[in-house]
């Protein structure tokens, strides 16, 4: 369900960001970033203070659509991953549980081999965890209306109206 | 679809203005980041050619603050208009919230709009959503020009649903802000579904 509203719970969150770090550590890689196929950060690790994270999770996504697109035209599903090489730093860009993305930034501190290595290895862990998180769309939905009443859309018409003014 | 994370406590929606090439999507866009404080709203990000037409989008994040305890974003998206540039359409609508058609109100561009709105509908459908569902605006744009057609005229081809609509020049930002108040406001409410 690649589209459906994604709702990430307290636990499912600290075990997402375990594996990020301990992937991030294993692979010697300067960050992580975990984004959704609409282009939003789930979250990430490692020092992106200078980064503009929106845009580049927006970016990513859609880096990961239009190639999806190219293997389409040859016939393939999708490219399971993709690698930037820059200069100085580098991407390597998979996809997990056929509706997550997955990027991992690294420099030359490290090597494409490893980073592919690590990413396999965690790949498996954070497939399992998001497809608990898809199977808990009924509790999700109760979630939503527990926490998305009147109370809240009144209180985000006001932001709203004192916003966009 | 929204993306909503209960452990840091974020909420972020996506918004994509849709409709024929030329009709006013990223000068709404523009619009909207000139007139927004910086600390709330992110970097515009215009993927277009040289001749600064949308070549697969334009993206611009804007924080609505918190509520709740729920710190909310909106993810605002332009799709290229221009009629060859569908596949990047699709991709755009992937995960979308909440929809604002910008038609061109100019007579000539009449049969653009009913053709971008049925190319919408139809890329909507492909992603296994509807038009009666989704959370639609639609926004009249350039009624300062004088070659413009009726607005019960547009209403009657474009809006048989009877979605909430809005006049605008979006140059000058009239009606930029009440189009986008609308959508975020019904987008919002479909957080619950």
């Amino acid at each position: 369900m690649p589209f459906e509203s994604v709702n990430i719970f307290e636990q499912d969150f600290w075990e997402i960001n375990e594996n990020l770090e301990h992937l991030k550590k294993e692979a010697n890689a300067e960050s992580v970033l975990l984004i959704d196929k609409a282009g939003q950060l789930i979250t990430s690790t490692g020092d992106v203070t200078e980064m503009d994270m929106s845009a580049f999770a927006s970016l990513s996504a859609a880096d990961f659509a239009a190639t999806s697109q190219l293997a389409s035209l040859i016939g393939e599903n999708e490219f399971n991953t993709l690698f930037h090489q820059g200069k100085n730093l580098s991407l390597y860009v998979s996809v997990i549980a056929q509706s997550v993305i997955l990027v991992v930034i690294f420099s030359k501190k490290t090597t494409l081999g490893l980073v592919r290595l690590r990413v396999n290895s965690i790949s498996k862990k954070l497939n399992e965890i998001f497809a608990h998180i898809f199977e808990k769309l009924g509790a999700a939905k109760e979630e939503r209306q527990k926490n998305f009443g009147e109370d809240f859309f009144k209180e985000a018409d006001s932001e709203i109206d004192n916003l966009f003014t | 679809m929204s993306l909503i994370n209960y452990a840091s406590r974020e909420i972020n929606c996506k918004i994509v203005y849709y409709g024929p090439g030329l009709g006013g999507k990223t000068t709404n866009l523009k619009y909207i980041y000139s007139k927004i404080a910086p600390g709330i709203r992110g970097k515009l990000i215009s993927l277009a050619t040289e001749l600064d037409r949308t070549l697969f989008f334009d993206f611009l994040p804007v924080d609505v603050g918190t509520i709740k305890g729920f710190k909310t974003r909106f993810h605002l998206y332009t799709v290229p208009g221009q009629v060859y540039y569908n596949a990047s359409r699709k991709l755009i609508l992937k995960g979308v919230d909440g929809i604002i058609f910008v038609a061109d109100s100019q007579i000539e561009r009449f049969d653009d709009n009913i053709d971008s709105m049925e190319n919408m509908k139809l890329n909507v459908a492909n992603i296994g959503l509807s038009t009666s569902t989704i959370p639609l605006v639609i926004q009249y744009n350039k009624r300062d020009l004088p070659n413009i057609s009726p607005l019960d005229k547009l209403e009657t081809v474009l809006n048989p649903q009877r979605v909430p609509y809005y006049e605008a020049v979006a140059t000058q930002g009239v009606g930029v802000f009440d189009t986008l108040k609308a959508c975020s406001k019904i987008v919002i409410r479909t957080l619950s579904r």
